[in-house]
């Protein structure tokens, strides 16, 4: 199987859905825990800063603005050297009296809250500082301000974001490993199935497709498509043996009344009698006899797989002979039969059933086509295949008969007035089917070509 | 000729022996295997015809026995199974020639007389005359009352098949499977206008015609009476 095919399976999509559903599933429930864990840590931050606030409030209440500075810079050289409080006390006319950041920050306040970048020249540290604070009015006009540098909380924020990240890609990577592998599984198996299917369209009926003792869905489908084969194999032995069985009935009594037709015409050719009516019953006979034979053939053809006759053997030179044997009767109708073949092919093939196939289509051009016509049987060799063209300047063959003219006993109107049976194609196609390969009717403006395509095979199989 | 025919059919039998013995032959008759082995090993024969389906013992094995105690004894298979795979299993069996069931009688003969007739190995001639028709098979020259005839590769193989064949009746299927070497039904009368163009090649300019058609049997080369 290719790549392109693997891709297009339709398990391969489903686990690919499956994959994104399931990462998208896991991207929400990431994003609600990313967003819910980065709500509480801000909400822990400002309520320590309101905390802060009320407990400094209470000590300039109690303590006055000497009590006040006092614990703020008690505060401040507690946490030192890189605490993340943050502290402001200025008096009325905003000149700071004490504080570890050296002013009030230029921003507005959003429902009280102001957040702001830290002034580097407070720090030590050259990377920018955003914080978060809180204004509060002291009575007598002097002016707190608490808050907190939340750099630490952002890339904190930062880390969650970048393990969450990493979670969903890991989710996709596994997801998709896993969407590979069951996908691959489930298609080896389906292959399997769809093997056999091909060796079986392809004529090998014995074909069946293996069973395992796991006894799981594809081992009942399988197991259910081989009793199906039983059943047509079964039929199909049926019908044979029906018609194999008529034909050998029938074959039988005409064979007799052959023979003696034959004596009575031994028996008239010495006392004189009547000869010329005999020898047409007798050429009635053969040319039933020969229909028989043709259906059987083609029935044989069409049942077994025959590779017994089968040999390596140059196609230019079967082509040649079987136009070397049909020129006279062309010549008779002063047709121009010409052979093109580009190089000696080789080809694996039934002998005499390629020859009988040639000679049929061979035979069919020179009947259809009028007196002075052409007729062209050329060979082409492809890779993996052979051609082999049968084309005519005749009348060709109608679209819609194009089908029809492969069945037996089948005769276009225009062919009716013309000796013959209608098996001449059937047993072309019976041929082409021995050969695993297939025979078509394309359109020779004017005229028709029916072409024979072979696969090339190794003599092994 | 002394033909042994193995046939276990007694309508068949009947009517090939007598046939046989109208045309002139001795035969000798089985209608089983083992009698009809035990006969083809003890007695002298000059053609054996087979039945491929006989009770008790199939046809190939009896020629595979002949064949291996190195008889010599021309075969004519008989088959009732008209498949090409039966005769390429006949042949390869050590079989000479083979002709499914039903048959026309004159088929037979003609096949039964040729196989009788075959020149062993060994003896092929390269100078074959038939009345002033001579030809020379080595260096591919062909004459008739000391007149020069040009034959296509085709005509020359069938003159050739004629001439070793003078005498006796040689059918359309025996020249389509010698002369051309394929096996198959040609449904038209392609045979006969390969004939012809032989005819009018080697008798058209001559008094007495040597190719002859022989009505509802095939053709014979034979000399002018």
């Amino acid at each position: 199987m290719n790549r392109s095919s693997f891709l297009a399976s339709s398990t391969f999509r489903l686990a690919l859905l499956y994959v994104i559903l399931f990462t998208v599933s896991v991207l929400l429930i990431f994003t609600l825990i990313y967003w819910s864990s980065v709500r509480y840590m801000a909400s822990q931050s400002d309520s320590a800063i309101q905390t802060e606030i009320q407990t400094l409030s209470e000590r300039y209440e109690t303590r006055g603005v000497p009590g006040l500075r006092r614990l703020i810079l008690d505060r401040i050289t507690r946490q030192q050297p890189t605490g993340s409080s943050l502290y402001l006390l200025s008096d009325p006319l905003g000149r700071p009296i004490v504080g570890n950041i050296s002013r009030w920050p230029q921003v507005n306040a959003e429902d009280g809250w102001l957040n702001f970048n830290l002034d580097t020249s407070d720090r030590d540290d050259p990377e920018l500082h955003p914080a978060r604070a809180r204004r509060f009015q002291l009575s007598g006009g002097f002016q707190l301000l608490v808050g907190q540098d939340i750099h630490e909380l952002k890339s904190a924020q930062r880390r969650i974001i970048t393990a969450l990240s990493w979670g969903v890609i890991l989710t996709l990577v596994l997801g998709l490993a896993g969407g590979f592998f069951i996908s691959r599984t489930m298609l080896a198996r389906l292959e399997i199935i769809n093997e056999t299917s091909q060796r079986i369209i392809a004529g090998d009926m014995k074909q069946r497709i293996p069973v395992s003792p796991r006894q799981d869905e594809f081992d009942r489908l399988s197991g259910n498509l081989n009793q199906m084969l039983d059943q047509i194999q079964k039929l199909m032995d049926g019908i044979r043996q029906v018609s194999d069985n008529i034909a050998h009935d029938l074959k039988t009594p005409l064979f007799r009344l052959r023979q003696k037709l034959e004596a009575m015409n031994v028996e008239a050719g010495s006392s004189g009698g009547h000869t010329e009516a005999l020898q047409g019953a007798l050429a009635e006979a053969d040319r039933l006899l020969n229909l028989f034979n043709a259906l059987l053939r083609i029935a044989r053809l069409e049942s077994e797989s025959r590779k017994t006759a089968m040999t390596m053997l140059s196609l230019s030179e079967l082509a040649g002979d079987v136009a070397e044997l049909y020129e006279p009767l062309a010549e008779e109708k002063s047709q121009s039969l010409s052979v093109e073949t580009p190089k000696s092919i080789s080809l694996f093939a039934d002998r005499d059933m390629l020859f009988q196939a040639l000679a049929n289509l061979l035979d069919n051009a020179v009947k259809y086509t009028p007196e002075g016509g052409d007729i062209r049987l050329s060979l082409s060799s492809q890779e993996h295949s052979v051609s082999i063209r049968v084309c005519d300047s005749g009348p060709g063959v109608a679209l819609d008969q194009r089908e029809k003219v492969f069945h037996r006993f089948y005769r276009t109107d225009t062919s009716r007035s013309t000796p013959g049976n209608g098996l001449g194609l059937s047993l072309v196609k019976a041929v082409a089917r021995l050969h695993d390969g297939r025979v078509s009717l394309l359109d020779n403006h004017p005229g028709l070509c029916v072409e024979l395509s072979l696969p090339r095979r190794n003599p092994e199989h | 000729m002394r033909i042994l025919l193995i046939e276990d059919d007694p309508e068949a039998s009947r009517y090939i022996s007598r046939g046989l013995r109208e045309a002139g032959h001795v035969v000798a008759l089985a209608d089983n295997g083992p009698d009809g082995l035990s006969m083809a090993s003890d007695e002298e024969h000059d053609v054996l015809i087979v039945d491929r389906m006989l009770p008790s013992m199939d046809g190939l094995s009896i020629i595979e026995t002949l064949r291996s105690q190195n008889s010599p004894l021309p075969i004519l298979i008989l088959s009732a199974l008209g498949d090409l795979e039966d005769r390429v299993l006949g042949l390869r069996a050590g079989g000479d020639d083979y002709l499914p069931k039903p048959f026309a009688f004159e088929e037979l003969l003609a096949r039964v007389e040729a196989l009788g007739r075959r020149p062993g190995p060994g003896s092929l001639t390269t100078e074959l005359v038939v009345a002033d028709l001579e030809m020379d098979v080595l260096t591919r020259k062909v004459q008739r009352a000391n007149q020069s005839i040009t034959l296509q590769p085709r005509e020359f193989r069938l003159l050739e098949y004629l001439m070793r064949h003078s005498g006796q009746v040689v059918t359309r299927t025996m020249l389509l499977e010698n002369v051309w070497d394929y096996h198959f039904d040609p449904q038209t009368n392609v045979i006969d206008v390969h004939v012809s163009r032989l005819r009018a090649k080697i008798d058209r300019d001559f008094d007495k015609p040597l190719l002859h058609t022989v009505r509802g049997a095939g053709y014979m080369l034979r000399e002018p009476e």
